[in-house]
């Protein structure tokens, strides 16, 4: 009999090769994982390549899992058990282990061969060296065993060997005390059309679920505790997906039709594929365009049409769209244009998240043309920001930018979702009539917003342009002094909006204190780890993550005076840094790190604690 | 469509309150007013029409047709048409392009139009020069020009813009003149009868950086002997006395004196709806052949346009399913 540990909050991570199914292991487990009602958040890690070349350190695929009885906000750091299905994957993740790691090894893919691939000399013994360093290593021939499992079936020898992920999951299943109900009920929808497929897949399950229960190889078993959950409906949701649901959400609830065009990219594909799959169900209209130009053109062809036009995209593209960005300042047509950020520059490392893309969105047009920005902290709350930003859109005539990027674009989290009826209204500012004797398409409103007058609507035919505009006529205007004002009118637009978002909150903490840790995007988790851990050591201090980014909410100077220190933490060389201190004239100090992975917890833990030290 | 309407619009209602800022003696005056006389005499309602433009002198037009219009950036007059055609199926939208324009930074976004076959007018003012930029040469220059850019002439060889539209899958082409008030109206009026991308390309002269360009077509001496007007299932004639014809060798045509050996029957007869045909006739200049002008290519096959488009206020059990997908679960 094995003995059960309890476990507050555990990390496990499945890291195989690109082909070797680690991906749907780990989603798997994921959904098992939520609806047993644990907190979780996870961390897909994949190669750019669709086949990187077998067996070595490029082609390694990864899946990490955080889940515990506490709130959890990172994927974590440190593995608690580390499944790996050749040397490649073990060499890759070893920074990440401790003593009191479990690792898992297929020996299958630590012969001489994968061995080689991996950069290994052929009489080295990873299994053995990486026993200096951590406790436990079960070593299993994960393969053989898989192969041994399926002799009868009659799926060819290379379907057998695609089946030992499924071995692995079992493994890992019975080590945690789940049930196989709900995995096989996956194989049994996803193999419907293929029963020796299906078969052998979930037999292949329960042989790895079965050896943990009848080997006494392990040790122990691990018990993890339902979490405190808000009371109410909840999905599993990734960043992508709520994105794209927010879309649909914003259009309906704005009484505009959905058009949404964009070119395909990594990591902002997924919208596309979503929305694609929708597209018939919910009446909008997909434009899968030629290039990133033709994308955002052709959205702010539908918006001058009277469409909620959005655009999704990463740096690259963001690069090639701001021309058109500007020729939407200028025309004050609602627009999103939504940035999953990756590493740049350039081309930069694909599957790899960053946040630098901040300094571009708010300034990297040509001329003045200044235009809200906004950005979502975790993948449920691309839902709320991305329809924030449509609200805004919206509401303001004037295109925006939302910030996601790949961690929260392909990380999942439990969320406690919301209904329909409760989101907040979005009014349009079409109109149908005007009382003007000619009518006046830039003529503005208190809040300095115009009107918009769709085609087909009679009496209100007009023109617009990127040629500078006169005010209220919007005909052509070279004149220095109308350019002047319209500069400054096109920027108070949008400082208005201030009025119309949510005051500054702090997170975590006090709304004084020695130091606030600010943030934004994807290092929620991160900063509200560390604030955690170290307001429970008593220290003096507070989380802020702002989440307008421009205009800034209105208190947020104020806010931030209150601390001796602000410390800024970013993935990126200091940009958010760059604006709180010009505009605010706060010495805030920066906090970078940029290696296309989340912040890690110890790494700002350790600077937190040196400010607080000279506090 | 409204009969009222077409009764009592005129060209005078298409004129906006704006001031032409064209050199004098443009050819895009010719080109905007008989825009002007066609567009009252469709049946369209006034606000259901868009121009929708680029960037250069024939881009301005927007602003002087008092209807709905965008003079866009330059090179993506058609991808904006495009997004707007696309959501707005009923609205009768017509992109205002140069060459500059629309076969060189636009150069992509024009043949994707044409792949897709988006229901749009595509109107090319072709003066074969940069204006607005002030006379650099263009894709469309002729080989060995002179002009600012080029003080030892062009090396570029030029598009043939036609075989461009035929090669992108066009599926309506046509060529006018801005000199030609009549035979432009009805090309203006094909091309919006026509069900999907209309392709239509004008020679317009630009007297300030190349003048005379089209003289060839367009003075009197000359033009009977160097342009055949393409009419359905006419053959192809021209001449000062009409007494040239065009005959097929093959697939080469040729010239020949219309005589006792060559009758009018043995003459190519123009079917706009043979693509090999149209393919032949966008190169006629190549074989020096005289220039054709008309419409060259019409696809005849019948187009149902999408309309599944909508906004879903009021389908909040749709949307709720939506955002709870089917994989969700209680906390109690």
């Amino acid at each position: 009999m094995n003995d059960i540990v309890e476990k507050q909050k555990v990390v496990i991570k499945f890291a195989g090769d690109s082909g070797d199914g680690m991906q749907l292991v780990g989603n798997q487990f994921t959904y098992n994982t939520a609806h047993l009602g644990h907190d979780l958040a996870t961390f897909p890690d994949f190669p750019a390549e669709i086949r990187a070349p077998q067996g070595t350190l490029a082609g390694v695929s990864g899946f990490q899992i955080h889940f515990g009885s506490v709130e959890i906000d990172t994927p974590g750091d440190v593995y608690d058990v580390l499944v790996v299905m050749n040397a490649a994957a073990l060499k890759n993740n070893i920074k990440s282990t401790n003593s009191d790691t479990i690792i898992i090894a297929d020996i299958s893919g630590f012969d001489s061969k994968n061995l080689k691939l991996a950069g290994h000399l052929a009489d080295d013994k990873p299994l053995d060296e990486i026993k200096e360093k951590v406790k436990v290593v079960y070593e299993i021939d994960i393969t053989k065993l898989t192969s041994i499992a399926l002799a009868e079936s009659s799926i060819d020898a290379k379907d057998k060997d695609r089946c030992k992920n499924m071995f692995a999951l079992g493994v890992v299943y019975w080590l945690y005390e789940r049930d196989l109900d709900e995995t096989i009920q996956y194989i049994n929808e996803k193999f419907s059309k293929n029963s020796s497929l299906k078969d052998a897949n979930i037999l292949t399950l329960q042989k790895g679920f079965h050896f943990g229960e009848t080997t006494e190889i392990f040790h122990n078993r691990f018990h993890v505790l339902k979490a405190k959950q808000q009371k109410g409906n909840y999905r599993g949701i990734n960043g992508n997906e709520a994105l794209g649901i927010a879309l649909i959400c914003a259009g309906a609830k704005s009484n505009l039709p959905l058009y949404f065009s964009t070119y395909p990219i990594t990591p902002a594909s997924d919208i596309l594929h979503f929305l694609a799959k929708k597209e018939k169900e919910y009446h909008i209209k997909v434009f899968q365009a030629e290039d990133e130009i033709s994308a955002i053109s052709s959205a702010i062809g539908a918006s001058f049409g009277g469409s909620l036009a959005v655009c999704s995209t990463s740096g690259p593209g963001m690069a090639l769209k701001t021309e058109a960005l500007g020729l939407a300042v200028s025309m004050e047509l609602p627009l999103v244009v939504c940035n999953i950020q990756r590493a740049g520059p350039s081309t930069g490392m694909p599957t790899k998240t960053e946040q630098t893309d901040l300094l571009q969105a708010v300034y990297g047009r040509n001329g003045e043309a200044p235009l809200p920005v906004l950005a979502a902290s975790s993948p449920s709350d691309c839902f709320y920001m991305t329809y924030e930003a449509c609200r805004i859109a919206i509401e303001h005539m004037t295109p925006v930018i939302l910030l996601s990027d790949l961690f929260l674009a392909n990380g999942t989290e439990p969320w406690l979702y919301p209904k329909f009826e409760d989101l907040k209204p979005i009014n349009n500012k079409k109109i149908n009539s005007t009382q003007q004797e000619v009518f006046l398409p830039f003529s503005r409103d208190e809040n300095l917003v115009r009107n918009w007058a769709i085609p087909g609507t009679k009496n209100l035919e007009h023109r617009i342009g990127g040629i500078e505009k006169q005010q209220d006529t919007g005909s052509v205007s070279y004149d220095g002094d109308n350019h002047q004002k319209m500069i400054q009118i096109r920027a108070e637009k949008v400082n208005k909006i201030a009025q119309f978002i949510p005051n500054q909150d702090v997170e975590l903490g006090e709304k004084t204190g020695d130091i606030a840790i600010v943030g934004w995007g994807s290092t929620y988790g991160s900063i509200r780890t560390v604030t955690k851990e170290l307001l429970n050591e008593d220290k003096s201090i507070a989380h802020i993550h702002i989440k307008y980014l421009h205009p800034f909410p209105s208190n947020l100077k104020e806010l931030l005076s209150g601390y001796k220190k602000v410390l800024v933490a970013e993935i990126n060389n200091g940009q958010l840094v760059k604006l709180i201190r010009e505009q605010f004239l706060i010495d805030a100090i920066p906090f970078n790190q940029i290696k296309g992975q989340p912040i890690k917890v110890s790494d700002l833990k350790s600077e937190i604690l040196k400010q607080l030290e000279e506090c | 469509m409204l009969d009222i309407e077409k009764n009592v619009l005129t060209s005078k209602d298409f004129e906006s309150n704006q001031e032409i800022r064209w050199c004098p003696g443009c050819g895009d005056f010719a080109i905007l007013k008989q825009l002007q006389n066609v567009l009252p005499t469709l049946g369209i309602p006034k606000e259901n029409f868009v121009m929708v433009s680029g960037i250069g002198c024939s881009s301005r037009l927007p602003y002087y047709m008092n209807t709905y219009g965008m003079h866009t950036i330059h090179g993506r007059a058609t991808a904006v048409a495009t997004g707007l055609k696309l959501s707005r199926p009923d609205l009768s939208v017509w992109i205002i392009t140069g060459d500059g324009d629309a076969l060189s930074i636009g150069g992509n976004h024009l043949i994707h139009l044409l792949r897709r076959d988006i229901d749009v007018n595509i109107l090319l003012f072709n003066n074969q020069i940069y204006g607005l930029t002030k006379g650099q040469f263009s894709p469309v220059s002729e080989q060995n020009k002179i002009t600012k850019s080029s003080p030892n002439g062009t090396t570029d060889k030029p598009f043939n813009t036609l075989s461009l539209a035929l090669g992108a899958g066009a599926s309506f082409v046509a060529r006018s003149l801005d000199r030609e008030a009549k035979h432009l109206q009805e090309v203006l009026k094909s091309s919006h009868e026509y069900t999907g991308a209309s392709f239509v390309e004008i020679y317009q002269n630009c007297h300030i950086f190349n003048d005379g360009a089209f003289d060839k077509y367009t003075d009197r001496k000359t033009r009977k002997n160097n342009v055949i007007f393409l009419e359905q299932n006419k053959p192809l004639i021209f001449g000062e006395n009409n007494e040239f014809g065009i005959v097929l060798d093959g697939y080469k045509p040729k010239i020949v004196a219309l005589d006792v050996n060559n009758s009018i029957n043995n003459l190519f007869i123009h079917d706009k709806n043979d693509k090999l045909k149209a393919q032949i006739l966008s190169n006629f200049s190549e074989f020096g052949l005289p220039e054709v002008f008309g419409v060259i290519y019409e696809n005849s096959i019948l187009k149902k346009l999408n309309t599944d488009f909508q906004s879903l206020e009021n389908d909040t059990n749709a949307i709720n399913l939506l955002i709870s997908g089917n994989n969700s679960w209680r906390v109690l």
